[in-house]
């Protein structure tokens, strides 16, 4: 049976079950609110180890191996690990990587790491080419300041539009069989670039490719948001948050009962965080710790997953392109 | 015909949510921030003058004692710098701390700092002068084009 559905969206024959999920964060998401949805909470962003890339791979490697671990298999037993983060050459999922032995497929999606890698799963698992994959993300925010922006200590002003990047990493095994919500169906997204290039505001350049997916996922599907209980986008921050429900309503969709935005859900307004979070742990500390928490427990049952992904490089914005944007989704169903 | 009609169509649609975005977007708290650069800025630059005033006491003439005062005000920067406090103020400061020669300090102390895990050659070395560079390149080539100008009319 052909499981392609419409333009870009496939629905899964044998949807792969989310066994189990973890993640860990920084100091500053701990204090934020959703610190009871966190399995570590490290004291600083170090964590007793020589560069901040170094405490990024190892937030990584924890949040794999304790991920397999709380569904009591052993690493071994995983077929295939998918990751990716934001840091030049994947860096600091390569050095995780290093020391788990798996077979393993770097992912970049930037922001969107986490469904990217989550959907390349599902397609894995229900292709019958694995029977368990790990898929992970993390971002640190020294790590992604110091290569995107300035160095930490430097004094300079944020614009209010400016977003903090995650410290944190989260992890999900999807297996055949097992308990958990599965991954029903999932829509790939396209690159959609309106043009804005201040890299100090992400949200706003990322909510077109939001809107473009959720838009063809409803389309591909015959889906109406209604249909699920929360839709949530990875990083967009409250601009970008507000832009994605504008765009639906002009096409005709209201969700502004049913959505929200991962971003705005880390850190207190206290903590001076400006728009919201950013970052792949973004998505994926809210998604491994909160999301995957109120589905196990049936206060959610259908909720579609939008990672966001803005897709410039340092070079790019400093030879002044535009920001190339994209979001994919997962339907994730109890 | 077509294509240019699309394309078109695609412009205007980009710059109607161009200013979708800016009606949006948060504006900086411009008085709030003025305030904050007038008074931290006017605080180092006073502080500044009394150096000056403390080593004229000490029998400094006027030239030596800038120099003498410039010198502790660089200090005092790349300390606060080096203790992670100076990022703090510039936060809220702005301008007020970046502008003063204490905020030259920061800005290369603080590459410095965060790259001394690349090594003193590619990274001290190399990344102290990246945000600091253009100031002294464009410095040195507006002091050549003034110099020039004075030796011709001279």
């Amino acid at each position: 049976m052909n499981k392609k559905r419409g333009k870009q969206s496939v629905v899964f024959s044998n949807p792969p079950v989310i066994t189990s999920t973890a993640n860990i964060v920084g100091p500053m998401e701990g204090q934020g609110l959703l610190d009871q949805y966190f399995d570590y909470t490290m004291l600083d962003n170090l964590n007793n180890l020589d560069s901040w890339e170094q405490c990024e791979s190892f937030m990584m490697e924890w949040a794999i191996k304790e991920a397999v671990n709380k569904e009591n298999s052993t690493i071994d037993m995983i077929d295939c690990i998918l990751a990716g983060d934001l840091l030049n050459q994947l860096m600091s999922t390569h050095f995780a990587l290093k020391k788990l032995e798996r077979p393993f497929l770097g992912v970049y999606g930037a922001c969107s790491t986490m469904v990217e890698s989550m959907l390349l799963g599902a397609m894995l698992v229900d292709g019958g080419f694995a029977n368990k994959v790990a898929s992970a993300t993390s971002s640190h925010h020294d790590a992604a300041e110091r290569q995107y922006r300035f160095p930490n200590e430097l004094g300079a002003q944020r614009p209010p539009s400016a977003q903090w990047t995650v410290t944190g990493a989260g992890a999900t095994v999807l297996s055949v069989f097992g308990h958990g919500p599965r991954i029903t169906s999932a829509t790939i997204g396209k690159i959609v670039d309106y043009g804005l290039k201040d890299p100090n505001s992400m949200g706003p350049a990322m909510a077109p490719a939001a809107v473009d997916t959720l838009w063809t996922h409803f389309q591909d599907t015959g889906r109406v948001p209604a249909y699920y209980d929360m839709i949530f986008t990875g990083d967009l921050g409250n601009v970008g948050k507000q832009l994605v429900i504008q765009l639906m309503q002009q096409k005709g969709l209201d969700i502004s009962s049913n959505y929200q935005d991962c971003g705005c859900m880390i850190y207190r307004e206290e903590q001076d965080a400006h728009a919201g979070a950013s970052g792949c742990a973004s998505s994926a500390i809210v998604f491994c710790g909160y999301i995957y928490n109120m589905l196990m427990n049936c206060k959610l049952k259908k909720v579609l997953l939008l990672g966001t992904g803005s897709l410039h490089s340092t070079t790019s914005y400093q030879q002044k392109e535009s920001i190339p944007c994209i979001a994919h989704a997962v339907a994730v169903e109890m | 015909m077509d294509k240019m009609k699309k394309q078109q169509k695609q412009q205007i649609e980009q710059e109607q949510y161009q200013k979708k975005v800016d009606s949006l977007t948060p504006k900086p708290p411009l008085l709030k921030n003025i305030c904050w650069a007038f008074v931290v800025g006017g605080l180092i630059c006073i502080f500044g003058q009394f150096l000056i005033n403390y080593f004229i006491g000490l029998g400094l003439d006027k030239k030596q004692a800038a120099t003498w005062a410039t010198a502790v005000l660089v200090f005092l920067g790349a300390f606060f710098t080096g203790i992670g406090v100076y990022d703090e103020l510039g936060k809220r400061a702005g301008a007020g701390s970046v502008v003063p020669i204490t905020g030259f300090a920061n800005s290369i102390v603080a590459p410095a700092m965060e790259f001394k895990r690349e090594g003193y050659v590619f990274g001290v070395g190399a990344k102290m002068f990246v945000i600091a560079g253009p100031v002294l390149v464009y410095g040195m080539v507006t002091a050549f084009i003034v110099g020039l100008i004075y030796w011709i009319r001279h």
